[in-house]
């Protein structure tokens, strides 16, 4: 992770806050305003700058502060421990050890940011400010070298703008990844009196919130990017199509467009440039599908979000039929970079094929959640073993889920696949938004498919027949197989629809939402079979083919099990072997989750 | 609250918009912040405002999971129904809830204190299992500390 340090300049000293959403959630406000009183306090506010940022994607051990230049990092800080902070770190310059990360691996407390295997392993270009700069003023990013890659693109021709962009290969990053500079070349030669620009903020599917961090934590990235595409297409008007579910992404983005028209960098002649560009935001009201780029334009002009055929695409007629380019949240942040140092440097990094990097959202039965961003090209074991910190509770590591609901879910044996576009989609997966949902042996596999079959199917816009009657029946097909009612044919019958579906649907959701069920059928299919032939599910998580036990011979009678159980199944003495009531059991593996013993045993 | 200072709740929202289609969904986003709902007097004066029919502004506020046609509780409960809560046990921690607060979701408990809702994914995913209450967020729930957090929101007791 390159650091840019932006302090003013008659101080020697930074703490950085993050207040992403994660660590907002646990008392970052307060830890960020009693900071600042416990400095000024100490009278240290003549040295000492206090600021807050957005996340820097180590979520796992938020809150986090973060003491610059030394590159000192506190973890799961709480509003009490401000005080020795300010006095032991800070005033006599020794670092609260107990608050800094615990290598697992070493047992030691490390003393810099920079030698986290965390962060050291990571590559970091889209989110090169995340967590350095605070997003709500446009100063810090302007000192690490903002806008100006929009100011370089406006002294070039736009067909100089898109080659350079081509040149890249950058491809987008919203899943389907179509190359990002022959998009706008499409677009540009459309001739119109109005095109528009749309950044997808849209990112619905569940497991990934990188485009969220971006436009928290560096929303005028974001607007840079969209005025380069802007200047390539000739388009003069902007919109950023944020998700409802993300209100400070939605205030961030606001503040950070206020901030650049008064600055004149939006607005009329931009830059004393020839070039008008100007942004609106859009909140968007909870539909999935909205992240298809039709359903994307449908819902911007008022209507229900329901996806058109294509052709005609979106670079002919698009928003209120007007040519308009449509980028994700992710693409756009690497374009002020490409502007700035070159596509022939951008194009260095990653595969053939797939250039730049990506970020993860690293989620589920791992070690360390939160953010990654590597080459293209990364294994998923370095992104799950080395960065994440492998599985917890030295349980067995059994997929990895990539793509969210048009995703797939990938065994062990891919776990050194380089991953790229071309690679993810080979093994059936897709490379998607960057959802990375890690599972070990006590996640059930239909399970799995039967939940996204559950979302797709709620999130059908019903507009085609495939899609809305396909993802009905598959996912009645495995809630049978998961309650018990599961029959050997019924398998065969999920192929079938699923095929059907991928084939026949109109827009992405329905090409790609019987991924989910295609791919744990072809890597977990003895999983299906135990379901629908033994009548068992051998992760233990369905209820209808499970019963828990309690080992008489490994159980201390520490009364974990029995404090977790919701339904008070559980008794027995303390310090003896405890029993389970059958009757009264629900079988939600509560007490297998509390359990230290592996004392709780499944039939 | 009576129908004429409803009515003016949402005229008041109408007046920051102009009569163009694009502000169909910000004006039901609008409106439904200040009443927590949306009674058939918005859809009504929404639709005569931007000149389209009362089925047509419908129609698009049914499609859209954002907007509800009841009045909410006084608490917002929203449970996190994203992939990572659901691996890391989302659904016990929901059957939990409803059995608290004796409600599904999409309803309101009997004394009008609680809302029941779900979510799909929040991007707290580092946080799974999470729910929210209002604003606040809730992180790595584990199914028994659910009557203390709920207990928690202006001391409820329980149903």
């Amino acid at each position: 992770m390159e650091s840019a340090i932006i302090l003013e300049p008659e101080k020697d000293r930074l703490v950085l806050v993050c207040r992403g959403t994660g660590c907002e959630s646990q008392k970052a406000k307060l830890i960020f305003s009693n900071l600042q009183k416990e400095v000024d306090k100490a009278g240290l506010g003549g040295s000492v700058e206090v600021k807050f940022t957005g996340c820097h994607g180590f979520c796992q051990q938020g809150p986090t502060v973060m003491i610059m230049p030394a590159g000192t990092f506190y973890c799961n800080v709480s509003p009490e421990d401000i005080a020795e902070i300010v006095e032991t770190g800070l005033q006599k310059g020794k670092p609260v050890e107990r608050l800094l990360f615990l290598d697992p691996k070493t047992k030691d407390r490390v003393l810099n940011f920079r030698d986290m295997e965390y962060f050291s392993r990571q590559r970091r270009i889209v989110l090169r400010n995340c967590g350095l700069i605070n997003p709500e003023k446009i100063d810090d990013y302007l000192a690490v070298g903002g806008y100006e890659g929009i100011k370089k693109a406006l002294k070039m021709k736009q067909q100089e703008v898109i080659d350079e962009m081509k040149r890249s290969g950058l491809r987008g990053r919203g899943g389907a990844g179509f190359p990002t500079g022959i998009k706008w070349e499409f677009c540009n030669r459309s001739v119109a009196d109005q095109k528009y620009i749309i950044c997808n903020g849209d990112e619905g599917d569940p497991g990934a919130f990188m485009d969220r961090a971006v436009l928290e934590s560096d929303p005028h990235s974001v607007l840079e990017g969209m005025m380069v595409a802007g200047y390539a297409i000739g388009a003069t008007k902007g919109y950023v199509y944020v998700r409802a579910e993300y209100p400070m992404a939605y205030e961030r983005t606001l503040t950070a467009i206020d901030q650049a028209r008064k600055r004149g960098f939006l607005g009329e002649n931009v830059f004393a440039s020839d070039f008008s560009f100007d942004i609106k935001v859009k909140l968007g009201a909870g539909a999935f599908v909205c992240g298809e780029e039709t359903a994307l334009m449908a819902s911007i002009e008022g209507r229900r979000g329901m996806p058109n055929p294509r052709p005609p695409f979106p670079a002919v007629i698009g928003l209120f039929g007007k040519p308009t380019n449509i980028n994700n949240v992710e693409t756009l942040a690497n374009i002020p970079v490409i502007m700035t140092r070159g596509g022939d440097w951008f194009a260095s990094i990653g595969t053939e094929r797939s250039k730049g990097t990506k970020v993860f959202a690293l989620a589920g039965k791992i070690s360390y959640t939160g953010l990654v961003e590597n080459p293209m090209g990364t294994p998923l074991r370095d992104i799950i073993e080395g960065i994440g910190g492998g599985i917890p509770n030295k349980r067995k590591f059994k997929a990895a889920q990539t793509g969210g609901p048009s995703g797939g879910c990938l065994p062990a044996r891919y776990l050194d696949l380089p991953i790229d576009y071309e690679s993810l989609a080979s093994v059936g997966s897709i490379m998607g938004s960057g959802g990375l949902i890690v599972m070990d042996d006590r996640t059930c596999m239909v399970d799995i498919a039967r939940y996204f079959l559950r979302f797709t199917r709620d999130e059908s816009c019903g507009k085609c027949v495939p899609c809305r009657m396909g993802t009905q029946h598959l996912l009645r097909i495995l809630t049978d197989i998961c309650e018990g009612r599961g029959a050997p044919e019924q398998i065969q019958q999920l192929q079938l629809i699923a095929d059907t579906v991928k084939k026949g649907s109109l827009c992405g959701l329905g090409q790609t939402c019987p991924n989910p069920v295609l791919t744990t059928l072809q890597y977990f299919e003895d999983e299906y079979r135990a379901h629908v032939e033994d009548k068992k599910c051998p992760a233990g998580v369905c209820r209808a083919l499970i019963s828990f036990s309690i080992d008489q011979t490994t159980c201390t009678g520490c009364g974990a099990c029995a404090r977790a159980c919701p339904v008070e199944a559980i008794s027995g003495e303390k310090k003896k072997p405890h029993q389970i009531d059958q009757e009264i059991c629900i079988r939600c593996g509560s007490c297998r989750t509390a359990c230290k013993f592996e004392s709780i045993i499944v039939d | 609250m009576d129908t004429s200072s409803t009515n003016n709740e949402i005229d008041s929202v109408l007046k920051d918009y102009d009569e163009k289609r694009e502000n169909l969904i910000p004006l039901l986003q609008g409106v439904q912040e200040r009443l927590t709902y949306l009674p058939p007097e918005a859809i009504e004066r929404i639709a005569a405002h931007l000149g389209l029919s009362e089925n047509d502004v419908f129609g698009v506020a049914t499609f859209y999971s954002q907007f509800r046609f009841q009045p909410r509780g006084k608490h917002n409960v929203r449970v996190c129904q994203g992939t990572a809560c659901h691996v890391m046990g989302g659904a016990r921690v929901l059957e939990q809830i409803i059995k608290q607060l004796g409600v599904e979701p999409g309803q309101t408990t009997e004394d009008g204190r609680f809302t029941l809702e779900t979510v799909n994914c929040i991007g707290a995913c580092a946080l799974a299992p999470a729910m929210f209450v209002d604003k606040d967020t809730h992180g790595r729930i584990k199914p028994e500390k659910i009557a203390e957090i709920l207990n928690g929101v202006g001391n409820y007791t329980g149903t």
